[in-house]
């Protein structure tokens, strides 16, 4: 594991006021710079010494990149919002009660006080060789030291692994698919919306970020569409320690029914892959079906179809597996068969 | 400040010991802008600066009716072999370095998948070539070494003799073919064993295979020989399609060239034309 120096290297230290202010400084040091949100991710990086970026735009200032707004359709948050304050916001309680949820299960409050929603969806990976700095795929070198017969790949992807085998950690992100969520992205050439699950990229697409974020992108807002508004949700996160861990696989859906069988299903997963995954192939297969065990169980081996287990984490495949199962069937109803 | 860099990539391993890892990017530019130097360069002295061509006047010792219309060239096979060996060479460039300058896609299967397609069709040249074709004629021969002396000789201005005509292939196309060879060997032997690295359904992964060293190794040849690739294969494409050399791409199409060409352009004494042969479309062959 890297060594912890506690004392950062130097760079310069940007903080401006406004989201505007910020798009002209971020264009201006596109090559070199660090967005600082919340620091979680950042302040690791930084006391390791293994990124030493020039200069460090930091986005605390800036008032509007904060709270929760209500809209013509639904609600929108800030990009800077922390977690605590999208866990405790009375309307994403009551409406949007899977996202308080996942956000209340990031790491420990003291966390959660300073953690924002948009550094939560844009965190790096937690790879334990890539944050120690070795020079992995994902680091911009030729190997995965995780994906080898000795490696320590416990934590690892189980789908969609590409040379590297690194997961997403975000809780808050598979919650966002599920809410069908749009996130809006100030770029070079204008305002952006895409939708949640296209914000996370794979290594296939690009081995070095889990984001479409270029430089000198900034995320600005996480819209929540009123489609999803009140349904039946379901967040599950399973981690080693509950006190204040990553997960080691997490489920978040969102359920339409219509006289007992299931109308429309958005679900996804999260730290099974290098982005979320939202599970088009579940959702299609139960629509029409009833809310029950037995469509859980069906659904749960569709989830899985295609996952390839490392060394250490083919306990990942039952997991996610009956995690699916209880986030369509309910847990009162599941069995553990497997 | 990319051309002041270094090109290559370093990185220090889990042992403390600095590897390098790949070439620097920049070198795709360097290699691109080559390519395209190169062919302006030519192209502006073919246009303004060329003298015109002059080969020693030998005769045949043939009349021009007893060769074909339509010489044969081509075979259908090696026709075959070219376009597959172009197409997988093409996917190969686009996918490992597009990612590389922005157009981000899922690179790496359709990049090994091209990669064992140009493989196995190298495989199938070496052995059609080596027991099918005739395999010298492709390799430069003593004459070809002296006319291109002779030729060179005339170029700055010096006596010399004219140079004779080609044989089935000029000395650029040898050049080239070797030049091919070479590199195309490299990013191949590199590229294979650097499908160890990913999931292939091939065998196994298994990146231990080699020391970090030699692994680095591997990838900066790999890098070298794709981006030597970008400046060969657009010089390649640029001949391909100037006036004077169409006669040649249609022959790698429709496997023939016509006898004027023929005549025009190669010994009839080095390439010897079967005068009964029939060309592809021998219907259409005069006698």
């Amino acid at each position: 594991m890297a060594v912890i120096r506690d004392v950062m290297p130097a760079f310069e230290l940007l903080q401006p006021s406004s989201v505007d202010e910020a798009h002209r400084v971020l264009q201006q040091h596109a090559g070199g710079v660090w967005v600082l949100a919340g620091g979680l991710d950042t302040f690791d990086w930084l006391k390791d010494r293994i990124k030493r970026p020039q200069t460090v735009v930091d986005l605390s200032g800036i008032e509007e990149l904060r709270g929760i707004r209500s809209t013509s359709d639904g609600v929108e948050i800030g990009a800077m919002t922390t977690l605590t304050e999208v866990m405790q916001h009375p309307v994403i309680q009551q409406q949007y009660s899977l996202l308080s949820e996942a956000a209340s299960v990031v790491a420990s409050p003291q966390i959660r006080n300073q953690a924002t929603i948009g550094g939560n969806v844009s965190q790096d990976a937690r790879c334990w060789y890539y944050r120690a700095g070795w020079p992995c795929y994902r680091a911009g070198g030729n190997i995965c030291y995780a994906d080898t017969p000795e490696g320590r790949n416990r934590e690892h992807a189980i789908l969609h692994a590409d040379r590297c085998v690194a997961v997403n950690p975000s809780d808050t992100a598979p919650a966002l698919i599920a809410l069908e969520a749009k996130f809006v992205i100030r770029t070079r050439q204008g305002e952006r919306v895409v939708n949640a699950e296209d914000y996370f990229i794979g290594p296939d697409i690009d081995i070095t970020r889990l984001h479409i974020l270029e430089a000198g992108d900034l995320l600005t807002s996480i819209q929540l569409p009123s489609r999803w508004a009140g349904a039946k949700f379901y967040f599950e996160k399973v981690r080693d320690r509950n006190v204040w861990d990553f997960p080691l696989l997490n489920v978040a859906s969102a359920l339409l029914l219509a006289e007992g069988k299931i109308e429309r299903l958005r679900i996804a997963v999260n730290a099974a892959a290098a982005r979320p995954l939202r599970l088009t192939a579940v959702e299609n297969a139960v629509r029409g079906m009833p809310a029950n065990a037995a469509t859980g169980e069906m659904a749960g081996k569709v989830a899985v179809k295609g996952a390839v287990p490392l060394q250490f984490n083919a306990y990942k495949i039952p997991l996610m597996r009956n995690l699916v199962k209880r986030a369509i069937g309910g847990v009162e109803e599941a069995k553990w068969a497997s | 400040m990319g051309f002041l860099a270094s090109p290559l990539q370093w990185a220090t391993d889990p042992w403390g010991k600095l590897v390098p890892i790949h070439i620097a990017w920049f070198l795709i530019w360097v290699s691109a802008i080559a390519g395209l130097l190169f062919l302006v360069i030519h192209a502006t002295y073919v246009r303004y600066f060329a003298k015109p061509r002059q080969f020693a006047v030998e005769g045949s010792g043939l009349p021009a009716s007893a060769i074909p219309s339509r010489v044969p060239r081509h075979s259908l096979a090696a026709r075959l072999f070219h376009w597959v060996m172009a197409l997988a060479m093409l996917t190969l460039l686009f996918t490992a370095f597009l990612p590389k300058v922005g157009f981000q896609f899922p690179w790496v299967t359709y990049h090994w998948i091209a990669g064992v397609v140009l493989t196995a069709s190298i495989l199938f040249h070496i052995l059609h070539a080596s027991f099918w074709l005739d395999f010298w004629s492709i390799w430069p021969d003593k004459i070809d070494i002296t006319d291109a002396c002779h030729r060179f000789l005339r170029f700055v201005g010096r006596d010399a003799a004219p140079p004779r005509k080609f044989a089935k292939y000029p000395l650029e196309n040898k050049l080239y073919h070797g030049a091919i060879l070479a590199t195309g060997l490299s990013a191949i032997g590199t590229g294979v064993l650097m499908m160890f690295r990913v999931r292939t359904v091939f065998f196994p992964r298994n990146p231990y295979l080699f020391s970090d060293m030699t692994w680095g190794m591997m990838y900066v040849l790999h890098g070298l020989a794709g981006v030597g690739l970008i400046a060969m294969v657009t010089v390649h494409i640029y001949f391909a399609i100037r006036p004077e050399k169409i006669p040649i791409t249609k022959s790698m199409i429709f496997g023939w060239m016509s006898r004027d060409f023929y005549l025009e352009e190669h010994d009839p004494h080095r390439w010897m034309v079967d005068s009964t042969a029939a060309s592809p479309h021998s219907a259409q062959t005069e006698a």
